[in-house]
């Protein structure tokens, strides 16, 4: 075999006891003792670098990160805290003027109410008056009427029993005429 | 060896002027030869990234191994760094994701372990986003799998126990061995349990790192085997449905692995901290 790969593997010498002349593995490469200390040194080495990645880089920087979220989270939730106090503080100073407003409304309506009815009660009142004075002149009147009917009647009783006496051929008796027609008219 | 089974599964006949082994290593037979061949292990092969394939690998050879891993440490710096940039009190797409991932590891920390726990978070953390991008990445096609490789989770795991052990015994004095004498037992049951206990608390580096580099590599070997049938064209529609199948698994696997292996620190952590049953 002229192959220049397996030319440098046999010279090469280290790893000819563990990958064969064509380059495949000669058992488990993991049980391969030539490669541990290689392996070992750049697992170290690597270890190292994350280790150093993390605690000057990576780690107080999220932790940084993280502390100050909270910390923002935080501090916002007591806003909010504050914010929701402070709304509950105007809704029930709102509650309160709209419970004022409403009192002060039912107030004045019944204020209204009362003028109204007393203005109502005033003109009502008054206008009784002025009906009973009405009615009381107009009665006035009524029986004033009544009366000069009644002294009417009486006259024109008299002149009539007198027209008839004369009418009659007698000799009316002012005197006997005036009594009876009185008579007869109180007696009616 | 489960090499020999799989090699052997050569079939069909291989041209006889050596085939284009690409610098990836792939099996390049199937498309060449049309025969079938199966290497599922050579995508764990760690191989330097410059110069010849074959160079010898040193410790600190610039290696596929590297490559994968910087591309991890790479996207935990664009995710948790880049992503974060604007410190944004209403976070943007990138920066929501880094919190999340933040508060996940955080809470898991602080509800498994105590909150005397959260000193080790950034290590926690570190462990978590390794693995998580790791596996992830390990899931492009071509790409190198670092968390299937016992060497890397053993030390992962290793490190785990080892600092457990030193915190366990650092703040509770002996009685950290409590944790071994399980007082709520009955007396005579004690040093029964007693040896039960110290076995599994040695034995957790093994579950602990086996698992995780058990899991990525099976998932992975499976998905090789099946992209392997895909050569034949009477098993073709099947073995693709079967790749996207279990790479839909292995989606699921890279995430479960990484919380797994992040919780099972946490509650290590919990019993050296808080040693009493």
């Amino acid at each position: 075999m002229a192959d220049p790969v397996v030319v440098v593997a046999q010279e090469g010498g280290t790893i000819g006891s563990c990958v064969s002349v064509v380059g495949n593995a000669i058992g488990m490469p993991q049980l391969c003792d030539a490669w541990f200390a290689n392996q070992i040194f750049w697992l170290l080495a690597a270890l190292a670098a994350i280790y150093f990645i993390l605690t000057r880089l990576a780690l107080p920087r999220v932790g940084a990160v993280l502390a100050e979220r909270q910390g923002t989270i935080s501090n916002d939730l007591a806003a909010a805290e504050d914010l929701k106090r402070q709304a509950e503080d105007a809704e029930t100073a709102y509650q309160s003027a709209l419970a004022d407003a409403r009192a002060e409304a039912n107030r004045i309506a019944r204020d209204a109410r009362d003028a109204i009815k007393a203005d109502l009660d005033a003109a009502i009142a008054d206008a009784d008056d002025r009906i009973a004075a009405r009615t009381a002149e107009s009665e006035a009147q009524i029986a004033e009427i009544r009366a000069g009917a009644a002294e009417s009647v009486a006259q024109v009783a008299k002149d009539v029993a007198r027209e008839i006496v004369q009418a009659l051929g007698g000799q009316a008796d002012e005197g006997r005429i005036d009594a009876a027609v009185d008579s007869r008219v109180k007696g009616a | 060896m489960e090499n020999d089974a799989t090699d052997d599964v050569t079939a069909g006949p291989v041209p006889d002027n050596a085939p284009a082994v690409d610098a990836v290593g792939v099996t390049a037979e199937a498309d060449h030869g049309g025969g079938l061949s199966f290497h599922p292990l050579d995508q764990f092969i760690v191989r330097p990234l410059f110069g010849d394939a074959g160079a010898p690998v040193h410790w600190y050879t610039i290696t596929n191994a590297t490559l994968w891993m910087a591309l991890a440490v790479l996207c935990v710096f664009a995710l948790l760094v880049l992503a974060t940039r604007g410190r944004n009190i209403v976070p943007s797409r990138g920066q929501s994701v880094a919190e999340l991932a933040y508060g996940f590891i955080h809470k898991m920390v602080e509800d498994v372990a105590g909150k005397d726990a959260l000193r080790f978070f950034p290590y926690i953390f570190t462990l978590f986003l390794f693995i998580l991008f790791a596996n992830f990445l390990a899931l492009i096609p071509m790409s190198f799998s670092p968390t299937s490789h016992i060497a890397v989770t053993a030390v992962l795991a290793l490190a785990v126990f080892v600092t457990v052990t030193v915190v366990g015994f650092v703040k509770n004095g002996t009685k950290f061995l409590d944790l071994f004498w399980v007082s709520s037992a009955p007396l005579a049951l004690r040093p029964v349990l007693a040896v039960i206990e110290v076995i599994s608390y040695f034995v957790r580096p093994l579950s602990h790192s086996v698992r995780l580099a058990g899991s990525i590599m099976a998932g992975h070997a499976v998905l090789k085997v099946f992209a392997g049938f895909a050569a034949l064209t009477i098993a073709a529609p099947l073995s693709i449905i079967g790749v996207v199948a279990i790479y839909g698994l292995e989606v699921l696997v890279a995430a479960i692995q990484a919380y797994v292996f992040t919780i099972l620190t946490c509650v290590y952590l919990k019993d050296a901290l808080h040693p009493h049953h």
